[in-house]
């Protein structure tokens, strides 16, 4: 299979390896101070193969694209969980959705899968098939039909003196995604927290088969809306680096902006929303006004509030002329200011800064053996930021700054929010003076056989990954979209850890990890 | 202390709140079912229950931005309250997924009548390429009036917040089909 390179992706690398030789390369990888980022399988049986178990692991020089084939009758490679604990749930959701076997794991239970089909069903194999309820033969009707209403998920039990459990969710009391969340606790003090996730999935990675480019990009954006350009970005980059696409360089500056602009709309939003868990409606009311401020000037240049589908294969959708650059920088530099005034008060503010300091501590050491990742990985001491490390076209001519902390608390993760607000302002405003002129959209250039492309962009949250396979006749076969949530989810248990329960919404909330993203 | 810089900034901020748009009639799917007498006393206090049954948290944003100093949404009576005992309005999101079926009938018999359901964004009211692209499948049901009765659609994806707003007012309403 082709494997392109091009400017955008030189900090990827691939490798084909048994699938003996997995955990020697995991823990080569470990040892170097490493990371594994994401695992995924996928049904190759169409292409005369068996299946394949792929992973992301991030090294020093990058990223390394491990591909592993698999058998077609048994598919089954070692267990990477003992070595990486994140790829555990990974490993079980590869199993829920292709039938792919972790030997060895300690954790075996289903993750994603919950009722709406049966254990021995496995959408993502090609040979799975659907069809509509009321459709004659439906086979969705007999996955269906015949399973219990309630997920009967086997969570682990607390047991002893005084110890009981609280169940929430999967509807939570506020406007948050849907999760349940399963506390046992004495007194106040929470003895363990056990996530169950997997509510929201929708099905995504079977939607993306057959999808053309165009369309392909609209889905990817939906994964986790929040993330809209982080996802189309990666997604188109794994588009154009199958197809051996170069983009426009104003294209790619563009991309840029799209993304510090998310950026900066979604810190906004959770540095309000922190202010309101500890009763500063104040805080809400200030930051959710300038977020407004910006959505609507988002509308108003790009026709969109949250710039969905600007990001498209080839390049972008929308351009911006020099009036409305002036407009946005005139925006970003009075957002600084107002920004500087609010980080004055949240830092003045002594009951706010009670609430904030020492609670949902992740420290630095168990951030790193877990595989904390994104802004809470930062806020733990993991100086991890693709933009700064690896930049793409054009951060390799912005000299991103990273914010980091080393507190692992609420505080620490408002804090790295901050410095990213300010960072990111001041990002806009150097693309803006230095936006390059040219077209902003290519065609894509055609396949002539499978082609497969990664692509690894630094969102607001974490690192962004997409790596697709497409047709020789330039439709999708398969993508896996993948949020940093995966491997963020897990600490958020760690963070909780003798808190008391009416402090688990401000921690949540300080980590605002992605359920869609995640559930797929 | 904060005391001092927090109330210059109030000050200086002003009221930023703007007038409320009127309710969209258009964007009601079914027959007001209450006498428009009682839709007066309702108008006034309406209670909202947000329920996420499977979207990807585009819609959600907007709801979050909703509630936002621009929008006053409490001056006009309407507040999002925590508990489906507690409301007369589910607002719901999302093409439903499986596993989230049972909880939203749950959800919806644990609201007590008379009450309204909205349905938001493309893929709770099944429209456009969106709706389409997260049509039915082995994980989603669709959109949200295959599992519940639906008063109000608002599609958009995400719809703004002034039309969402505009669907709350319709629902609760005396005007429309």
């Amino acid at each position: 299979m082709p494997n392109q390179t091009s400017a955008s992706t030189e900090a990827i690398r691939r490798r084909r390896l048994s699938a003996e030789a997995l955990p020697e390369f995991a823990r080569e990888v470990k040892d170097a101070g490493g990371q594994l980022i994401a695992l995924w399988g996928s049904d190759d049986r169409h292409l005369d193969a068996g299946f394949a178990v792929h992973a992301a692991f991030l090294t020093g020089a990058g990223l390394v694209w491990v591909d592993a084939a698999l058998a077609a009758d048994d598919p089954v490679h070692p267990d990477l969980a003992a070595i990486f604990p994140q790829a555990g749930r990974m490993q079980r959701a590869t199993f829920d959705l292709l039938g792919i076997r972790a030997a060895g794991a300690v954790d075996t239970r289903k993750w994603l899968r919950h009722n709406a089909w049966s254990e021995n069903h496995y959408p993502l194999r090609k040979d799975f098939v659907w069809q509509v309820a009321g459709a004659e033969a439906s086979p969705l009707a007999t996955h269906h039909s015949p399973l219990p209403q309630v997920d009967g998920y086997p969570f682990i039990r607390v047991e002893g003196d005084g110890v009981h459990e609280i169940p929430v969710g999967p509807i939570h009391a506020g406007t948050i995604e849907p999760g349940h969340f399963r506390f046992s606790i004495i007194g106040d003090r929470i003895l363990k927290l056990e996530e169950r996730l997997g509510y929201t999935h929708q099905g995504v990675e079977k939607r993306f088969e057959g999808l053309d480019p165009d369309q392909g990009a609209r889905l990817a954006g939906r994964v986790s809306g929040d993330s809209h350009s982080a996802f189309t970005w990666a997604y188109c980059m794994a588009v154009e680096t199958a197809t051996a696409t170069p983009v426009p360089e104003r294209a790619l500056w563009l991309r840029a902006l799209f993304l510090e602009i998310e950026r900066v709309a979604n810190h906004l939003g959770d540095l309000g929303y922190l202010g309101n868990d500890v009763a500063l409606a104040f805080g809400f009311m200030q930051f959710w006004r300038l977020k407004e401020d910006w959505l609507r000037l988002c509308a108003r240049l790009f026709g969109h509030r949250y710039l969905f589908d600007r990001i498209v294969p080839g390049g972008v959708a929308v351009d911006l002329d020099a009036a409305g650059g002036a407009e946005l920088a005139v925006l970003a530099e009075r957002m600084a200011g107002e920004v500087r005034e609010l980080k004055a008060i949240y830092d003045e503010h002594a009951g706010l800064q009670d609430r904030f300091a020492n609670t949902g501590i992740v420290r630095p050491e168990l951030a790193a053996r877990l595989g904390l990742t994104g802004l809470a990985g930062r806020a733990s001491a993991q100086a991890w930021d693709a933009r700064a490390q690896f930049p793409i076209r054009p951060y390799d001519q912005l000299d991103v700054n990273m914010a980091t902390a080393r507190r692992g608390d609420v505080l620490a993760r408002a804090e790295v929010r901050f410095a990213e607000i300010f960072e990111s302002l001041r990002l806009i405003r150097d693309i803006l003076a230095r936006l390059p002129d040219g077209p902003i959209r290519v065609k894509l250039a055609p396949t002539s056989g499978p082609a497969e492309g990664l692509g690894w962009v630094e969102g607001w949250r974490g690192e962004v990954l997409v790596a697709l396979r497409l047709n020789a006749d330039g439709r999708l076969d398969r993508a896996h979209p993948h949020d940093p949530s995966w491997r963020a989810w897990p600490l958020l248990e760690v963070g909780v850890l003798g808190n008391i329960v009416p402090d688990f919404p401000l921690i949540n909330k300080s980590f605002n990890l992605s359920y869609s993203g995640q559930d797929l | 202390m904060a005391t001092h810089l927090l109330l210059r900034k109030i000050l200086k901020t002003g009221i930023v709140s703007e007038p409320a748009p009127a309710a969209d009639p258009d964007q009601r799917v079914r027959e007001q079912a209450l006498h428009a007498e009682i839709l007066k006393v309702f108008g006034q206090a309406v209670a909202i229950r947000h329920v996420d049954a499977g979207s990807c948290n585009g819609c959600e944003l907007e709801i979050h931005a909703l509630n936002g100093p621009h929008y006053n949404i409490e001056g006009l009576g309407v507040k999002f309250a925590a508990s489906p005992r507690h409301v007369d309005v589910l607002l719901v999101t999302g093409p439903v997924s499986r596993h989230l079926e049972t909880a939203l009938k749950r959800t919806y018999e644990a609201t007590p009548e008379p009450k309204w359901v909205v349905a938001m964004g493309d893929c709770g009211c099944g429209r456009g390429e969106i709706g389409g692209l997260f049509g039915p499948g082995y994980a989603t049901v669709g959109r949200v009036a295959e599992v519940i009765p639906v008063d109000v659609e608002v599609p958009g994806c995400p719809p703004t917040p002034t039309a969402l707003l505009q669907g709350i007012l319709a629902a609760v309403g005396g005007v429309g089909k």
